[in-house]
């Protein structure tokens, strides 16, 4: 493979400087902020409550409620305010994502809300979304088999590389570019995207970088995590 | 007892046949992981862990301080902060009550001390038949995070003592994080409450009583 060169001067698995913190919210039962490069998501965690109205009660086991919100000064040319197609399509992903990680067996006709909020925005939303809201889920003591980790891997013309951030995706050269957004929870996939083309070949070296890059995130979570207290 | 230290969900705690899964983990194979963050602890090969941060999860025998959200034809139901709904039934009071008058025990808005004397799958059961139970008629309110509850009351109440003897408030601790401040004026109660908030925020610091001891000194006026 020919050497690529990205718009910021990185390697093709390498990720936008990360970092991670617990408890920014005061208010909520759990809160998280999570950043890459310049996307910033924070999430709050409200529950295990009553869930209402009743009609939406599940007796067998808790439900999960995600809302992912983008802040209309989040990005350059303001968003309007409120929920979108797209918004509530992420908010449903993102239930989804983190799922399958959550023992909520013990609150049944109960209800965990997470909200997701947008402060900035250079791609890879959704996956930042995911990291907080997972962090802030256990920091508010929500019982959980796993962290949840998640990651966008990209395909600029033919070369894979990992975290597109805005000016990847607007690649306009060659076979242009695919996002594929992944989450993963000890090791599994629970979430994965495809936006754009790609071979099976290559997707399978992509699971391969995203399982590296998710490992690295797991590390940064764990460190918010142990380090909240001190 | 082995050291506590801080736990993530997915996280092995010990390894071997000999441990338990307690409160917060799981046994998978050999391994015993974490489901909760928080503390871990181990003793007797029982691990478990103590959370950190979250919500107040109602358990037996827990004295509570709750608030009358609406009232039943044979009971009150109190907030208690939480998940399920907390219920005071008629016959767990311990005084004659006027079936048409609930209001004149309790009204809605009203708070008071009250035991958990049983969970249930329809929720809490509430209990005001016990000595320093009852309705709060006067005082002041603070709300915690419920988790850092152990650190005001401190080891067989050395910290609630210390406060209790600084300040000559009389407190008592709702172990859903609400705490119920009485003194002869307001200006002794508002430094009792500006103690118990140095308190949680400082919460994890070691030596806290010493900080604590020193805070209530310099504070006094």
């Amino acid at each position: 493979m020919a050497e690529f060169k990205r718009p910021d001067g990185r390697k093709v698995t390498e990720m936008r400087e990360t970092s991670a913190k617990v408890g920014v919210i005061k208010n909520a039962d759990g809160s998280a902020m999570f950043q890459t490069g310049k996307t910033i998501a924070i999430a709050a965690v409200y529950g295990p409550k009553k869930m209402h109205p009743q009609h939406s009660q599940n007796p067998a086991k808790g439900t999960l409620r995600c809302n992912y919100n983008m802040m209309s000064f989040s990005v350059t040319d303001r968003i309007r305010p409120g929920p979108s197609r797209r918004s509530t399509e992420i908010s449903k992903i993102t239930e989804w994502a983190l799922e399958p990680a959550l023992d909520l067996e013990k609150y049944p006709n109960m209800v965990v809300d997470v909200h997701i909020s947008i402060l900035q925005a250079d791609a890879g939303t959704r996956c930042a979304g995911i990291n907080a809201a997972s962090l802030a889920l256990a920091h508010a003591g929500i019982p959980m088999r796993d962290l949840v980790t998640s990651i966008s891997i990209g395909k600029l013309d033919k070369t894979l590389v990992v975290d597109l951030d805005k000016k990847e995706e607007d690649f306009e050269e060659g076979e242009g570019p695919t996002d594929i957004p992944i989450s993963m929870t000890g090791g599994k996939i629970t979430h994965l995207q495809l936006d754009g083309k790609i071979n099976g070949a290559q997707l399978k070296e992509g699971l391969k970088m995203a399982k590296d890059a998710c490992d690295e995130i797991y590390e940064i979570q764990k460190k918010a995590l142990k380090e909240a207290t001190q | 007892m082995t050291e506590r230290k801080i736990i993530v969900p997915g996280e092995i705690i010990v390894s071997g046949d000999e441990y338990l899964p307690g409160e917060g983990t799981e046994k998978n194979g050999n391994d015993i992981i974490a489901l909760k963050y928080g503390l871990s602890e181990e003793s007797n090969n029982l691990v478990k862990v103590i959370p950190l941060s979250g919500a107040y999860s109602a358990r037996r025998g827990n004295v509570v301080i709750g608030k009358v959200e609406s009232i039943n034809f044979n009971g009150w139901v109190l907030d208690i902060g939480a998940a399920d709904t907390a219920f005071l039934s008629l016959m767990e009071v311990p005084r004659y009550v006027n079936k048409d008058a609930l209001e004149e025990v309790l009204k809605i808005g009203d708070m008071a001390v009250l035991k958990i004397w049983s969970i249930n799958k329809r929720g809490v059961d509430l209990s005001l038949k016990q000595r320093g139970l009852g309705k709060i008629e006067q005082g002041l309110i603070v709300n915690i995070n419920a988790n850092k509850v152990p650190r005001v009351i401190g080891k067989e109440g050395s910290m609630i003592k210390l406060i209790k003897d600084e300040t000559g408030c009389n407190i008592t601790v709702g172990q859903n994080g609400f705490i119920w401040i009485t003194g002869k004026d307001i200006g002794s109660e508002l430094f009792a409450k500006k103690a118990i908030e140095f308190i949680e925020k400082k919460s994890s610091s070691p030596g806290l009583t010493e900080e604590v001891e020193k805070f209530l000194k310099e504070n006094k006026k």
